[in-house]
């Protein structure tokens, strides 16, 4: 395990924008995070949160600002991310086991066929042990063995963060990972997160578009907009003051008797899509 | 029109030896294996990527491009080739993965078999030397027929063919399996796609002159569907693939030499249905019998967070 | 073939009637146009369309142990194409057939193998019938000099019986297929209705394997329907449409093979596929100036609401 330093900054951004098919995404977004930070990215429909990944993966272009990931461009240091994207069910009739998805995780990009590990060499051999651990450190470890396709949702996603986590990332990206599990998977996978980052000193960004099952985990919430983005903990930003001069309409913050947070009057379709558990 | 001794001998090594001393044998024997090595190795990529109807649309340009050839009076394998691996191409780029309904694949690709029986016509009526059983031979192979010099190309060509599979093998799968992420970490998914329907237009192309174009289609998917019944670990069933159409196109081609009324590509494609039937029958009673017992595990509504290592009992609350 | 085409039409369809082959040609061509193209509209509605060409190359096998064993080769390609409709009715799930592209991978893998199966089992009947190949073509590719009397009989009366059966559940038919739920919960037999269907989609595929071949029936099965589905929205304009689009492949494409050189094959999936390129090009561009429209509405109503009152 290698020494937790947070004060190392993983993702840097200065006065970033981004355009899809001529429509500026968002722009004009400065922020840092830090090795070790659990961070959620937040916003409402359409604001650019999946695109805000792609960047950083260098799977979208910049068309203002500066990115670094990892100390160095977008895009370079790839194998060092760990990339979770938006929900992907398998087909019932995939016949490949949940440790071979992991697998390829490990050194899917490498050419060639995986050999036995008895002639594999040194890199197999460890990815065949890290595979294991891994599978373990999700609790996978009871269906890694059967074919995916007929894994349950929740074990499917388990499987693809063990995926995610298999090639030791320095930074992991995670889009909506939560989306469609129920409230104990929801919690459960959430302090599984929590713990890596904690642990291993491994900088985690997700992406939800209901905060609450995440809130007590965080620390640190990223509010997207078309003309900006606001970083801070998430007592600070998810404030009706700060939310309304970031979108520039009044936005309330309620908090329900369960404690959750509903966020009232964003500029999107959705308005309660904070209060979607 | 080959010449065949009956397999009097009773003795099955004599009989073997005899039929392995003819050189139309060792042919057939020498190109069919490669071919149905890479048939069996692509074949089981092809069911993983759902890519059968492609492979079934470059059978059809096989022939095409094969009665284009001879229309053309070029060699046949030419038209085979180049046909074969634009179109693989063209899909491609085109298509991406299952773009098209089945609707303009299907009329597509029956108009491209229309053109190749314009193309038949074309060769029979005006070349002196066309004759019925060309047609034949691209449509259903003629592996008995296969030359010397045919044989080694054909088996240079899927060895060379095997080994850019091989060396594409773990990005491909990574690719096909999980494509977003596969691309996030540097797989060049976008090119690796139309490289392999390429791979699959040659290997049509190949095949085709072994089982020919009408049938190739059953060579590339029966084994691989077999294998995928019978091991759920990817490793292990891309080698069974390619394992099992080697024994198809061997028991066809033992099949065909002692039933000499038997042609080899029925026989090959014989075998193929029936490992295919065989893998699926097996896979249906394991599954049967040990639905049984672990049924009401499976069905246990706890399991999804059982054993789960981290503290799961609580129910969130953000006020906690 | 001493006939000689001209510009003169009337002159050219007396000629053609001289012969007693064309005059069957045509007639099989008519029946098997207006069952294909009927049939055809339901099946492209209902995305069944692979399992229509299975079942056409089915017929393959059928056809040539028929010819092989002596016997009309009609019975053949009616007798396999309705047993193999049996078996995928029985087989489908949920009353569902396969499409062949909407199920899984694994599903579509069997579909070819069973096709090259049958495809294999039909080579094996013609090598073991001495002296047929150049009979394999017409099988395959279709041929206008096939059509016996005997089987023109056989085919009216398949036709007649596909009709009558489609007119008598046709409307529960559309039901079931669009919208199989809630035509479950009025009480249609979905089950039974998708079952007796796939048995008519059999009988038109064999019926329509003897115009254009066991591995053409695309030209005349999919293509009239596509490019009317492409061309209307109604169901019974579409279904009027269909039949005339294939019943014009057919007489046309006939009409051309008897004074070119080139076979009924080549001609019948180009016009087939010719007309289907026109009305999808037709139906994109209408889609494109359609949107360009409602986006412009869009905007005018954007400017109007943003605009202060």
């Amino acid at each position: 395990m290698r020494p937790i330093d947070d004060s190392r900054v993983v993702v840097s951004l200065e006065h970033a924008a981004t355009t899809v098919g001529g429509r500026t995404i968002w722009s004009d977004v400065t922020l840092q995070v830090r090795a070790g930070e659990f961070v959620a990215v937040l916003g409402p429909n359409g604001v650019g949160k999946s695109t805000f990944l792609k960047a950083l993966l260098g799977l979208q272009p910049l068309s203002a600002g500066q990115l670094e990931v990892l100390g160095t461009h977008q895009g370079r240091q790839n194998a060092r991310i760990g990339y979770l994207p938006q929900r992907r069910a398998f087909d019932p009739s995939t016949r490949i086991r949940g440790v071979d998805v992991v697998g390829l995780g490990w050194d899917g990009d490498r050419w060639g066929i995986p050999l036995p590990a008895r002639f594999g060499g040194r890199h197999a051999r460890e990815g065949d042990e890290r595979v294991r651990e891994v599978i373990e450190l999700v609790g996978a470890t009871s269906y890694a063995y059967r074919p995916i396709g007929e894994c349950s949702g929740g074990e499917q996603q388990r499987l693809l963060i063990a995926q995610a986590l298999v090639s030791r990332p320095d930074l992991l990206l995670l889009d909506e990972p939560l989306d469609s599990l129920d409230v104990t998977n929801q919690a459960s996978v959430s302090a599984l997160i929590q713990s890596v980052c904690r642990s291993q000193g491994v900088a985690v960004l997700l992406v939800a578009h209901d905060v609450n099952p995440i809130l007590r985990y965080l620390d640190q919430v990223i509010y997207l907009a078309r003309g900006g983005a606001v970083m801070g903990p998430p007592e600070e930003v998810i404030t009706a003051d700060t939310l309304t001069m970031l979108y520039g309409t009044p936005i309330d913050v309620l908090r329900d008797r369960a404690g959750r947070l509903v966020v009232v009057g964003q500029p999107d379709s959705h308005t309660h899509h904070h209060s979607s558990t | 029109m080959i010449p065949r001794t009956v397999v009097s001998s009773a003795d099955p090594i004599h009989g073997v030896a005899t039929m392995l001393s003819h050189p139309f044998i060792q042919h057939a024997f020498v190109a069919g294996t490669t071919i149905a090595l890479l048939s069996g190795l692509v074949g089981y990529f092809v069911v993983l990527r759902g890519q059968v109807f492609a492979g079934d649309a470059l059978s059809h340009v096989a022939y095409t491009g094969a009665l284009a050839a001879l229309a053309a009076g070029v060699d046949l394998r030419f038209g085979l080739f180049a046909a074969t691996v634009l179109v693989g191409l063209a899909l491609g780029f085109i298509g991406g993965r299952r773009a098209a309904d089945d609707v303009v694949i299907g009329t597509t690709f029956a108009w491209v078999l229309g053109l190749g029986v314009f193309f038949l016509a074309l060769y029979t009526t005006h070349s002196s030397t066309g004759n019925g059983s060309a047609n034949v031979t691209v449509l259903f192979g003629s592996i008995f027929g296969i030359s010397a010099s045919a044989a080694t190309i054909a088996t240079v060509i899927a060895a060379g063919l095997i080994g850019v599979l091989l060396v594409i093998a773990r990005p491909l799968m990574f690719s096909s399996i999980d494509p977003t992420v596969a691309a996030a970490r540097g797989v060049p998914v976008r090119s690796i796609g139309p490289l392999f329907l390429a791979i699959v237009g040659a290997t049509a192309a190949e095949a085709s002159q072994a089982i020919g174009a009408l049938l190739l289609f059953g060579l590339l998917a029966a084994p691989a569907a077999a294998a995928q019944q019978l091991t759920n670990n990817p490793w292990r069933a891309l080698p069974l693939s390619g394992m099992l159409a080697i024994v198809a196109v061997w028991s066809g081609l033992c099949l065909g030499y002692a039933a000499p009324k038997l042609p080899a590509s029925f026989a090959i494609m014989t075998v193929a249905t029936a490992e295919y039937a065989i893998a699926a029958l097996v896979t249906t009673a394991k599954s049967r019998s040990r639905a049984a017992p672990s049924h009401d595990h499976d069905m246990a509504p706890s399991r999804d967070h059982e054993g789960f290592p981290l503290s799961s009992d609580e129910i969130p609350s953000p006020n906690g | 073939m001493n006939a000689r085409f001209s510009w003169n039409i009337a002159d050219d369809v007396r000629q053609m009637l001289a012969f007693h082959f064309m005059v069957n040609a045509l007639r099989a061509g008519t029946i098997v146009a207006v069952v294909a193209g009927a049939i055809g509209y339901f099946m492209v509605l209902r995305r069944q369309s692979f399992a229509g060409h299975t079942l056409a190359v089915i017929g393959f096998p059928g056809a040539a142990g028929a010819i092989w064993l002596g016997i009309n080769a009609g019975f053949g390609y009616f007798g396999f194409c309705i047993a193999g409709a049996l078996v995928i009715a029985a087989l489908s799930r949920n009353g569902r057939a396969n499409t062949g592209l909407g199920g899984d991978a694994q599903e579509s893998a069997v579909i070819g193998t069973v096709q090259a199966f049958a495809l294999a089992c039909g080579f094996l009947f013609v090598s073991l019938y001495k002296g047929f190949l150049s009979g394999l073509n017409s099988l395959l590719f279709g041929s206008i000099v096939g059509v016996t009397d005997t089987q023109l009989v056989t085919l009216l009366i398949a036709g007649l019986g596909c009709l009558v059966a489609l007119a008598a559940f046709g409307r529960r038919l559309l039901f079931a297929s669009v919208d199989p739920d809630v035509a479950q919960a009025r009480g249609i037999p979905v089950r039974l209705v998708n079952g007796a269907f796939l048995v008519l989609l059999g009988i038109a595929a064999a019926g329509t394997s003897q115009v254009t071949g066991s591995l053409l029936v695309f030209a005349l099965l999919v293509a009239p329907a596509a490019t009317a589905v492409r061309l209307t929205a109604r169901p019974a304009a579409g279904l009027v449409l269909s039949v005339v689009l294939a019943l014009a492949v057919t007489w046309v494409g006939e009409g051309i093979a008897f004074f070119s050189p080139y076979p009924i094959g080549f001609w019948v999936t180009t016009l087939a596929f010719g007309s289907f390129l026109l009305a999808a090009g037709y139906r994109a561009a209408v889609d494109r100036a359609g949107r360009r429209g409602a986006s412009r509405a869009e905007r005018v109503t954007v400017s109007t609401a943003g605009s202060p009152a």
